[in-house]
This record gives structure tokens, sequence and C-alpha cells, in this order.
């Protein structure tokens, strides 16, 4: 009997959440059992699985040969720093998003509590076997049980049939997807049919065909991930599904995306040219900003955030090209800042917009409704999820000393080195990134006002909020977890770099712990003190002292003067809740300048009409430039070969009979 | 070809291209064959031809798995065949006139055109062949197509089993020319295999006139998937 690893340690603990789903599905009718027991119980162990994960990072590479699978095909499993670093990611978030789910779920909604034990926790396991997976065999394996229980899970409440339809739509495209990873691993095990990674890394592909196995994960994993042509589900399944599994989605699963590309591109490939980087810095790019402006023009609250997510995935992706710029270019420390700042900004977006997907859900059960535009003053009645929100959408939209703001400012650092490139077009367009960076930057603060000012600022703009209520104790426990979470991220940078520092010293060869361990904990600077440093320490410290001096000071020169008011009535004389500013009005000065990004269709009321009627939908133009055209392809050509099945014995007869023919022609000429 | 070749061909090879000729007619008879009766007779023919071509190639070559072979064509093909399609057509009483879904003239048109091609596709592979028939090779091609032509054409099932054994008969004299018979396992294998076929196909008859009230296959156009 060999030494119990640490890797048998993370199999063992994705494991037990398969036996914690298998548990509840048994017991599917003790509703206690799974709500307060096995939820519970998933959440402990994804804070085991986050510790484990952190032990593995700066450990050597351990293998394992699992002997189930196909005879002779067993699954080989492996952890490394990479897959330490996203476990660490998965098994952190799940354990917030876990606690939370153990409060959320209710009996009577969408799927049986029992089914979505099961469901959830399978999703789980399958998320860690992606990580874990060390062949192509397993890891599709794994990579598809991911889809398909998260489909199950998107269609909890399949009676609704616009939630088919997402369901539906979000299958499509990870199937596409996974046909493409499928034929990219194919490429990179060559003829020798060898499936396993370490096959894959021995075996150096040459000519164009690395190019190909590229380009085919990036299609593969951009579907999963919501890279720009392939992101329509997105904005659809994340609304569609229960507030908890759009968190892990969003949080966790889009990041197994982000995962398996940097596997493809710096571990199973051996050299990388710079121009995937600039593909892949050009489509994150056009997503960062199409996802950012789509989201500030929503009304309904779980799409503006998925519309986000979008965006986030888009930076991800910047950073990452950025990345492969650098490596390709043989500038390893610049590559270890750019992939940091990846990294990084992975563990952020799981973090915070997992906290601000839970904080939809409980305003969802509290009043039942997405809709921005009968939202609003919650802050009285949800003080807690408030406040944890505020925490969310501050670290989104990327204020210090949130852990949002220190992943997008590495990352414009690390577009502050691109003119040491020796490529010109290079020089010229990496700037002209930067600006737009911070563009998107700006548009996410504002969707992220927009998000926080009117659902919980303001009136209550319909009757049946003031019933609204909190969020229940485990609830606030998972809220809490991720709001702490955020803050920490941002307040450690320097420890969090140092935790990075394997994973980038084994894909680009170099790290930042030097940078990051000499100047103390509180001051980061990533490359020398004097270039630039940021200290999130002092930061909250002035926060901390500044704020009640102002408080204190405004609150004394304008006492006498002090005059209580309905929040947002503007100081006009006459003003009910319903003529606040609304969703659709804030984000108006977006749609009018970016007018040429949506796809609109508005009816506006004649000033006769005696039941006057506003609709404005704003609609994702890819629809109809990219997937209505290839829908219809598909249909015109399936009724051509539809053509060919007449039903007569004679017809199919005589078609092998001219292929025969044909054949014998052929070969004779 | 000019007189002097056909000097140069040996008695053996002559009586084989008869042979092949008679195939070849026949082939073009069951094609424009309106009797089902006349076209189980014409079967029986063409078997016949067949066991005399292939117990000559047997006899000159001394190839002696090829004695087997014309055995097996014997019993299978002249006596135990037509024995089964007579006493099937005598149970379903269908001895009536076939109905084709082209006229029997513009099927014979078609038909030359076929010979012509497979003449011209054999071409090639007659000249790498060393046997003593390969000049038959172009013929056996034909039989084969003018078979399969005959199976598309036929709308009734029992006709439509006939193509397909005559094709399949097509098939063995076209292995003999070429190569002097396939290996004998293969040859086992499809008799056996055309013997378990017509007795499935027999049973299938019944059940399609007892679900149509017809053994006309156009009315199995209604169960395609819409």
């Amino acid at each position: 009997m060999r030494e119990f690893l640490l890797i048998d340690w993370v199999l063992t603990t994705a494991l037990v959440w398969l036996l914690i789903g298998l548990i509840g599905v048994v017991f599917q009718h003790n509703f206690t059992l799974i709500s307060r027991v096995l939820f519970p119980l998933g959440a402990a162990f994804g804070l085991v699985l986050a510790v484990l994960a952190l032990n593995g990072i700066d450990g050597s590479p351990q293998v394992l040969v699992l002997p189930i699978g196909l005879p002779d095909l067993p699954f080989h499993l492996r952890l490394d720093a990479l897959s330490s670093f996203f476990l660490f990611l998965l098994g952190a978030t799940a354990a917030g998003i876990s606690i939370y789910a153990a409060g959320y779920i209710r009996k009577g909604e969408g799927t049986a509590p029992g089914l979505q034990c099961l469901l959830y926790h399978l999703f789980l396991t399958s998320m860690a076997f992606v990580m874990l997976a060390d062949d192509g065999y397993a890891f599709m394996v794994a990579w598809e049980t991911m889809a398909l229980s998260s489909f199950f899970l998107v269609t909890s409440e399949h009676r609704h049939a616009e939630i088919r339809r997402a369901g539906y739509l979000y299958l499509l495209v990870a199937h596409v997807g996974a046909v493409g990873i499928l034929l990219s691993f194919g490429v990179m095990a060559g003829s020798a049919g060898d499936y396993t990674f370490d096959a894959m890394r021995d075996f150096s592909t040459v000519g164009i065909w690395p190019t190909i196995a590229f380009l085919l994960a990036l299609f593969g994993f951009g579907a999963k991930a919501g890279l720009l042509p392939l992101h329509v589900w997105l904005p659809e399944a994340h609304p569609a599904a229960p507030s908890p599994v759009s968190a892990m989605m969003s949080g966790v699963m889009l990041k197994t995306a982000i995962y398996g590309l940097l596997r493809v591109s710096f571990d199973l490939l051996h050299a990388q040219l710079w121009w995937w980087g600039a593909l892949l810095l050009l489509l994150g790019l056009a997503s960062a900003i199409f996802g950012a402006i789509f989201s500030t023009v929503q009304t309904d609250m779980k799409r503006l955030l998925a519309y986000s997510s979008i965006e986030n995935i888009g930076l991800i992706f910047v950073g990452f090209g950025l990345t492969l710029i650098f490596k390709s270019f043989a500038m390893p420390q610049l590559a270890a800042l750019a992939l940091v700042a990846t990294l990084y900004h992975c563990l952020n977006h799981a973090f915070f917009k997992s906290l601000l997907f839970l904080c939809t859900g409980s305003v969802l059960h509290a009043t039942r409704e997405r809709n921005l535009g009968k939202l609003g003053g919650l802050i009285h009645r949800m003080p807690w999820v408030t406040w944890l929100a505020l925490v969310g959408v501050l670290a989104s939209a990327g204020l210090p000393p949130l852990n949002g703001f220190v992943s997008e400012w590495l990352l414009l650092q690390s577009f502050l080195f691109t003119s040491g490139l020796p490529q010109g077009y290079l020089n010229m367009l990496l700037p002209l990134v930067a600006g737009a960076i911070a563009l998107i930057a700006a548009l996410a603060g504002f969707a992220m006002v927009k998000f926080f000012g009117v659902v919980f600022l303001g009136q209550p703009r319909e009757e049946k909020l003031s019933q609204a209520h909190d969020a229940g104790r485990l609830e606030r426990i998972g809220l809490l977890w991720l709001g702490i979470g955020c803050l920490l991220l941002g307040l450690l940078p320097n420890v969090v770099i140092t935790l990075l520092d394997p994973v980038t010293r084994l894909l680009v060869g170099s790290g930042l712990s030097f940078a990051a361990s000499s100047h103390g904990w509180w001051l980061l600077a990533p490359i020398s003190e004097d270039r630039a440093s940021y200290s999130p320490a002092i930061f909250l410290g002035s926060i901390v002292v500044l704020m009640p001096l102002v408080y204190w000071v405004v609150n004394r020169s304008f006492r006498r003067r002090l005059k209580r008011v309905p929040p947002w009535d503007c100081g006009f004389p006459l003003q009910t809740s319903r003529m606040q500013d609304t969703a659709e009005g804030f984000g108006q000065p977006i749609r009018r300048i970016f007018s040429p990004f949506f796809k609109r269709t508005r009816e506006h009321p004649s000033p006769f009409d005696t039941q006057p009627r506003y609709r404005s939908l704003v609609e994702d133009p890819f629809w109809y430039w990219l997937y209505l055209p290839i829908a219809r392809i598909v249909g015109y050509g399936t009724r051509i070969i539809a053509f060919l099945q007449q039903g007569r014995i004679a017809i199919y007869l005589l078609y092998s009979f001219v292929t025969l023919l044909c054949l014998l022609v052929w070969t004779r000429g | 070809m000019n007189p002097s070749l056909i000097h140069a061909i040996p008695l053996s090879g002559q009586v084989i291209n008869l042979c092949a000729a008679i195939m070849l007619l026949l082939g073009f008879a069951m094609l424009s064959q309106r009797r089902v009766l006349t076209l189980i007779n014409l079967f029986m023919l063409q078997g016949l031809v067949l066991f005399v071509s292939t117990l000559i190639v047997a006899l000159t070559t001394g190839q002696s798995h090829l004695l087997w072979s014309a055995g097996l064509t014997l019993i299978l093909k002249v006596f135990a065949l037509p024995y089964i399609l007579h006493r099937l057509i005598r149970r379903l009483s269908v001895k009536w006139d076939i109905e084709t879904l082209l006229n029997i003239p513009t099927i014979m048109l078609i038909g030359i055109a076929l010979v012509v091609i497979a003449f011209n596709v054999a071409q090639p592979i007659s000249q790498l062949s060393g046997t003593i028939t390969r000049a038959t090779i172009g013929i056996a091609l034909a039989c084969v197509l003018l078979a399969f032509l005959m199976l598309i054409t036929r709308s009734k099932a029992v006709p439509q089993v006939i193509a397909f054994l005559a094709m399949e008969n097509a098939l063995f004299f076209a292995a003999t020319s070429a190569t002097y018979g396939m290996p004998m396992v293969v040859e086992l294998g499809i008799a056996l295999d055309v013997m378990v076929g017509m007795v499935i196909l027999g049973v299938f008859f019944f059940q399609i006139r007892e679900q149509f009230d017809s053994l006309d296959i156009r009315h199995m156009e209604r169960i395609r998937d819409e």
C-alpha cells in the first residue's frame, strides 16, 4: 500500500461530493436532511478542497491512474500547480455557494430538492475532475458530465418554455464546443493514438498543426467561456438557472474554460506564436466592450450580471493574449505579470460575481421579481443583502481597496510595458487596447451603479416590495464568506501573488514572488517601486479615517438646515415612486452613444393615446448577423437532404446503382 | 477481334465465351420478361450456364475447389432455389404479369448503355488478369449491372428477389472469370447467405401480403419517416 498522497485526498474530496449527491437522491423526501445537513456538508468539503489545493500549488506534480473507464483506457489524473490553483478557486467559491444554497433551496420550486442536490454535487465533482484530468478521454468525460449536469440545473424550472429554450441553446453551444476540444486533442495526440496529456506533451506537432490545435481549442473553450461570437447562450442560461447555479456557472464553470485553454496553449503545445496572443487579445477586447455596453442597457438584473460576466471573461482573455504575446517574444518576466493579472482576475471574478448572483437570488426570493423596473428601495428591507451586494458591486466596478481593482490594475500595468515588444504593429495597437480597457472599466462601473442603485436605493417601485424580507441565516453566511473573500483578496495582493508564483513558473517560466515579497505585505510593486506601486492597506486606512471625518464635518456644518425627504425625489413637489429614474432611463445615454451596437425595437405612444404604452427592446445583433443565417442554412440543407428520402425502394436502389456506376467510371478514368 | 485471334483461343475458352454470351442474353431476357413463371425458368437456365462454365474452368485449370463450387451451384441455383420459388408463387398465387416502373423498350435501351459502360470499365481489369476467362469479365460486370437495373425497375416483391439472386449469379461469374473464384470459405458463406436470405424473404412475402393484400412494394412508400 503506497502512501496517501495529496492527489488522493483531492480525489476523495471530489468523490465525497458525489456521495453527498447520491445520499440526497436516496433520501429525497427528507428535506431537512438535504438542506440542513447535505448542502452544509458540501460547503465544508469545499473548504477542505480549497485547503488541500493551497498545499498542492507549490508541491511537485502528482499523478494517479484510476482503473475506471473503458478496458485498457484508464483515467489518468494529475495534480500540478495550475490545476491546484483552479481547484482552490472551485473549492473556495463552492464553500460559499453551497452554504448559501442550503438556505436558498425550497420545496416545490423547480426540480425536487433531492434531485437538485445530486445534480449540483455532480456538477461540482465533474468540475474537479476536469481540473484533475490528465488524458483527453477523462477530460472529455468530465467536461461532458459538467455540461449535462449544468444543463439539467439550468432547466430546473422546465415548465417555462423560455427556460427550455435557454437550456437547449446552452446544450447546443456546449456540444459544438466540445467537438472543437475533442478535435484539438485529436490533432495534438497525432497519429500515435495515445490520448494521455503526457503523450501530447512529448509529441511535438509541426508546421500548421499546432495552430490548428490551438484554434480548435480556442473555439471549444471559447464557446464554454462565452467569448464573443459564441456568447449568446450566456445571457439566456444565467437568468434561467436558479441563483446558486448561476453563481456556480458564472463564477467557476466559465473558469474551467480558461483552465483548459491555459493547459492547451502553455502545457500541451510547446511553442506559441505571437499572433495567437493578438487574436485572443482582440477577441477578448471585443467581448469585454460588447459585454460592458450590453450590461448597461439590461432591464433584467440577472441578464445584466450575465453580460457583465462576458465583459470579465473578455478582460481575462485580454490578459491571456498578452501573456501569449510576451511568452512568444521570450519576455518571461512580463509574461508572468500578465499571467498573474489573468489568474488573479479569474479568482476575483469567481468571488464577486458569485456574490452578486447570490444577492440577486435573495432579492428574487424576497420579491419574486427580476425586472429592474419593478424593484427599488430594498436597502431598508434587506440590509444584509444590500451591504454585501455593495461589496460585490464595488469589487466588480474595480474600485480600491477591493479585489477587482488589483487585477485590473495589474493588467493595465502589464500593458505599460508593451513598448518593448519587437513587433511594430503590436507596439502601435496595444496602447489603444489599454485605452479601451479603461473605457470598459468605466462602463462596468456604470452598469454596477445602475444595478445597485435601481435595485437597492431610491423608493420601492411596487407595493409588494414592502413585504420583502432579508436573507436567512445560512444565506447570510454564504454571502458573508464571499464578501470577506473579496475584501481579503483586495487587501492582500502580495500573498496572492506569492501563491501564484509556482503557477506562473510552470506556465511561462518566471514569477513575481520577488517583487511581491521585497516590499513587505502592504505594498505591491510588480516591476519596481519607483515605477508603480499600490498599497491597499493605506487606501483602506485613509477611507476608514476620512469617511467618518467627512460625515462629521458635513453633519456639523449643516445640522440646523437638515430636512428629511423621500429618496430620489429630486426636489419636485409631486413625485411618486413610479417617476423615479428607471433602469431604461439610466441606460439611455449609453444606448444613444453606442446605438450602432444594438438592434433596437421601440414603441412610442402618441400624445393622444388614452392608454399609452412604452416598450423598448434591445437585442443582440449577433442573433441576426450570425446565428439566424446559420440556422437558415442548416434548415435549408436539411430540407434538401430530406428530399433524398422518397420512401420508394426503387429510388433507394437507384442511389446505390448510380453510386456504383460513378465509382466504376471514376476508377476507369 | 480479328480472325487470327479467334483461332488462337482454345476450345475450352471458346465454350466459356459462349457461356458468357448466353449469360448476357439471359440477363436481357430476364430484364424484358413480364411473367413470373418464365422469370424463374430463366433464372434456372442462368444457373445451369453458370454451372457449365464453372465446370469447364475447373477442368481446364485443374482448380479442384472450383469443382465444389460448380457442384454447389448446380444444387443450389439449378434445383433448390427455383423449386422454392415455384412453391412460393404457387402458395402466394402470384403468377400474374409483372408491372415494371418503366416500359420495357426503355429498360432495354438503358441496358444496352450499361453493357457499353461495363465493357469500357472492364477493359483495364481484363488486361491485368492472367486467367483464361479474362475476356468474359466485361460480360460478367454487364450482367451484374443488368440485374441491378432489374432490381430497380420491378415493383413486385418476387421479381425483385429473383433480380437479387441473378445479381448474385453474375457476381459469382465475375469472380470465376477474374480470379478463378473466391476462396472456398467465402463461397460457402455466400451460398449459405443466399439460402437464409431466401427463407427470410419467403417469410416476408407472406407478411407483406397480409399487411397490404398485395405484393406490390409501392405500398411500402407509406411507411417512410414523414
